[in-house]
């Protein structure tokens, strides 16, 4: 028995304002995107460059990618705050094994972020420790650990290869910005074509009936937590190599929070149930563009981080009247 | 026991109504409670105990009708409304903590106070504890124990021994004799017959919003008190064919589910079922009495505590997933809560646990789920504008349609139904009533819990009646009739088959 809160009358009135918001909901990060790049063409000095698209775009690649294992762990009523922790380890791990080989290297990064993930996921799905609690745990945990594996010192790194990661490009695209679309590519379809990330919505969606239909749901959970660490790993791999140094102390501070924003401004709700790939690439996108859009109109640092907090609460705004 | 009892009553409900949305809660009630007495309300799910015991308490305005409170009220409900990181002698003084000269919390008194306090309910723990640290049974004694220090005249008790141990039980009922002699009023909700007649005067049944009776409860007969309740008489025993159900199955094979033993305490104790091939068992008795906790140990969603289940012969490990692997699928009570996944499409619902064999390698595959899906949709009739409509746009029936959908597409041996009808409009309903006779007859073994009586002894061939958590009797062909479902619920049965029929029920 509940309590009926609207009565009939102005129903047809209720149902077109729902479906605004509902299209708002679907589509507002696209259309910010639209609107700021008009404004930036119109108002914005070189704006419509290609070599500023391709700065930008290098910039953002590091957070879509962490922020694409984040949109999997919010569709499963979750939250992983360690991917900076992870980045800051993939980081502390590549001079250890650059002598081996950049291959070597990058393997070993990726190994450590997987495992990372993994235990992530165990905390979460078997001992049954909230998300928020047990991520934070690897991300106060996992940065100190870099800081010892790295000897809390920067280090320069030389190997040519791996520096040619953050560097180069294939057919005009930067290497870090393809791969980055690569794995856009894939998460999608992981997402919305396999039996895997069918049951992870399923899972966040409503895990009780998940469970008594029999889905493996500790087997997903930690399988999104692993593929989450392991993104987080590619993201500081990239990441040091464009800054051709290891660097524990500072790299990934605060990634945590930007995908989380990409990912709830492209429209996937906190409360879990739905994940949206395209809409987390656009979020990522936007608020790289108006980090861009401020800086290029010569509006420093801070008052660009209170814009940010404006669309991030509007956008929550939008996201509050779904049902 | 007070003798000299006030003619004015401590609450007095008259001609009350409630409408939610449109559906009736409670119409036209009339409620009296008397100055020390204890009343029981009691009513099947849905029948308005809860909203009448809301209106009394004031948390619900009326429509019409007129309430008169005459003291104090303080409301016990099942799950403790307390705080459970709190101390147990701060959760008792919470709001009124002493004060010490500086106007802070005296903690040593309160501690002090408390101690005496509860050691009248029978509470020795240490009171600077948590609260959540002590047992249910004493939790609730905290919260009787607030509630009268507060100065209560009435304390109403929804549902009070719910989740004790037997010995609990006894510790409350006799704080509640306890209270009953220093003249406070209780309303006492409850399903279990035996508590009722051991320590209530009166007695309220409602049924649909309805008072259908009140009065002294030791001259009802137990079985006129659940023919009330459930709106049967105990004459009226002729069958008319009111369900969409046909006729009996054909069950002469080896049984393909036996669960034995099934012990979950408090809930259950020792519950045994076995359904062959082609079988409807019901599992009948009242709210309360462990039916769904039945159904969920049999697939493994409810740790127990002993008991094992066999499927075709084999053991099954008490897991979900090893269930449903073992052929067992189970259509939940909630649909909303543990049914649907609301964000997702008819298809993706109806697909959800037999995803991995309409996969290859992983990877999903389109073209079979739309054969399948359109086949059930067609065969259930469910109404969808398309397959990817939104599940939460769908009415209740076709909700329930696709869930079981759901479990048919799993081609499961044994079908575990928690009241597949409620809350479905009438044509839904006979829809969902004739295809459970017809997997039946297809050998589907299928457990049917339903409060509904008229449809377990149309839909079922065998039923397993359940009283406070065991098996109270089994009936089958001639037993199949209201007179002897009734009988076995308010435990008068004189049995010749069931082996925990009319035994006492807190004997351990």
């Amino acid at each position: 028995m509940t309590q009926a809160t609207t009565q009939a009358a102005p129903s047809t009135a209720v149902s077109a304002a729902a479906a605004r918001t509902r299209w708002l909901q679907d589509n507002g990060v696209y259309v910010a995107v639209g609107v700021l790049l008009l404004f930036n063409a119109v108002f914005t000095a070189n704006f419509l460059t290609v070599g500023n698209f391709t700065t930008q775009l290098v910039q953002a690649a590091p957070v879509l990618i962490v922020a694409l294992g984040m949109a999997l762990v919010i569709g499963t009523e979750g939250v992983d705050l360690s991917v900076g922790a992870v980045m800051a380890l993939a980081a502390a791990i590549i001079p250890l094994y650059l002598g081996a080989g950049w291959l070597m290297a990058i393997t070993m990064a990726l190994v450590v972020g997987v495992l990372a993930g993994a235990f992530n996921g165990f905390l979460v799905a078997k001992v049954g420790i909230q998300p928020i609690v047990a991520t934070l745990a690897l991300l106060v945990g996992g940065r100190g650990l870099a800081l010892v594996i790295a000897n809390g010192q920067l280090v320069q790194l030389r190997d040519p290869t791996f520096l040619s990661l953050g560097t180069d490009d294939v057919f005009g695209i930067p290497i870090s910005v393809l791969i980055a679309g690569v794995l856009a590519l894939v998460i999608a379809a992981v997402t919305n074509r396999t039996t895997f990330g069918r049951q992870l919505v399923a899972i966040g969606g409503n895990r009780k009936a998940a469970t008594l239909a029999g889905l493996p749901v500790t087997r997903v959970l930690i399988g999104v937590y692993a593929i989450t660490g392991v993104l987080a790993a590619i993201a500081g791999v990239l990441a040091t190599s464009r800054l051709a140094a290891s660097d524990p102390a500072d790299m990934g501070l605060l990634m945590e929070l930007s995908a989380i924003t990409a990912v709830v401004v492209g429209g996937t709700p906190l409360t879990g149930g739905k994940v949206r790939v395209l809409g987390t690439v656009f979020g990522v996108i936007l608020m790289q563009l108006v980090r861009a859009t401020l800086i290029k109109h010569n509006l420093p640092d801070s008052i660009a981080q209170m814009i940010q907090a404006a669309i991030i609460v509007a956008a929550v705004y939008v996201a509050r009247e779904r049902r | 026991m007070p003798t000299d009892m006030p003619s004015t009553p401590v609450i007095e409900v008259a001609g009350v109504t409630k409408t939610f949305a449109g559906v009736r809660a409670l119409s036209d009630v009339d409620f009296t409670l008397q100055r020390g007495e204890i009343h029981a309300l009691v009513g099947e799910n849905g029948a308005g105990k809860s909203t009448l015991i809301k209106v009394l308490t004031g948390i619900h305005t009326t429509d019409a009708g007129r309430v008169t409170r005459n003291g104090n009220i303080s409301t016990i409900y099942q799950e403790v409304n307390l705080v459970p990181l709190m101390s147990v002698s701060a959760n008792m003084f919470l709001g009124r903590e002493p004060r010490n000269r500086f106007g802070l919390i005296d903690r040593a008194r309160r501690d002090a106070d408390a101690a005496e306090l509860l050691r009248g309910y029978g509470i020795t723990a240490d009171v600077s504890s948590p609260l959540g640290t002590l047992a249910v049974g004493e939790q609730q004694m905290v919260a009787l124990a607030r509630a009268v220090d507060a100065n209560a005249d009435v304390v109403i008790m929804d549902e009070p021994t719910s989740s004790l141990e037997p010995r609990e039980v006894e510790t409350l009922l006799g704080v509640v004799r306890k209270l009953h002699e220093q003249g406070i009023a209780i309303i006492y909700v409850s399903h279990r017959m035996d508590e009722l007649y051991r320590i209530c005067d009166t007695v309220t049944v409602l049924r649909d919003g309805v008072n259908v009776h009140s009065g002294p409860l030791k001259e009802l007969p137990r079985i006129e008190l659940v023919s009330l309740m459930l709106g049967r008489s105990v004459k009226e025993i002729e069958s008319h064919g009111t369900t969409a159900f046909g006729e009996d199955h054909h069950a002469d094979a080896e049984p393909v589910l036996q669960a034995t033993g099934l012990t979950s305490r408090p809930r259950i104790d020792g519950v045994s079922v076995t359904i062959r091939p082609g079988e409807v068992v019901g599992l009948a008795g009242l709210l309360g009495s462990g039916r769904t906790e039945t159904a969920k140990a049999i697939i493994g969603a409810l740790p127990v505590d002993g008991g094992t289940v066999l499927v075709a012969g084999n053991p099954v490990a008490r897991t979900v997933k090893a269930s449903t692997r073992a052929g067992i699928s189970m259509l939940a009570e909630d649909r909303k809560t543990e049914g649907i996944i609301p964000n997702l499409s008819v298809r993706e619902n109806i697909v959800l646990a037999a995803l991995p064999r309409l996969s290859r390698f992983g990877v999903t595959s389109r073209s079979k789920q739309d054969r399948i899906v359109d086949a059930f949709i067609k065969r259930l009739r469910i109404k969808v504008s398309s397959p990817e409509q939104k599940v939460a746009e769908l009415s209740g029936g076709n909700q329930q349609k696709v869930l079981l959908a759901r479990w048919l597409c799993t081609e499961p041996k044994i079908l575990l139904l928690d009241e597949p009808t409620r809350g479905i409009d009438v044509g839904a309903k006979a829809e969902v009533q004739a295809l459970i006779d017809e997997l039946a007859r297809e050998g589907l073994a299928v457990l049917l819990i339903s409060s509904e009586l008229d449809e377990l002894l149309d839909g079922a061939d065998r039923l397993v009646v359940l009283r406070d958590g065991s098996v109270a009797g089994e009936l089958e062909g001639d037993q199949l009739t209201r007179e002897h479902v009734l009988k076995a619920i308010a435990a008068e049965v004189t049995d010749d088959s069931g082996d925990h029929a009319g035994s006492p029920q807190h004997s351990r």
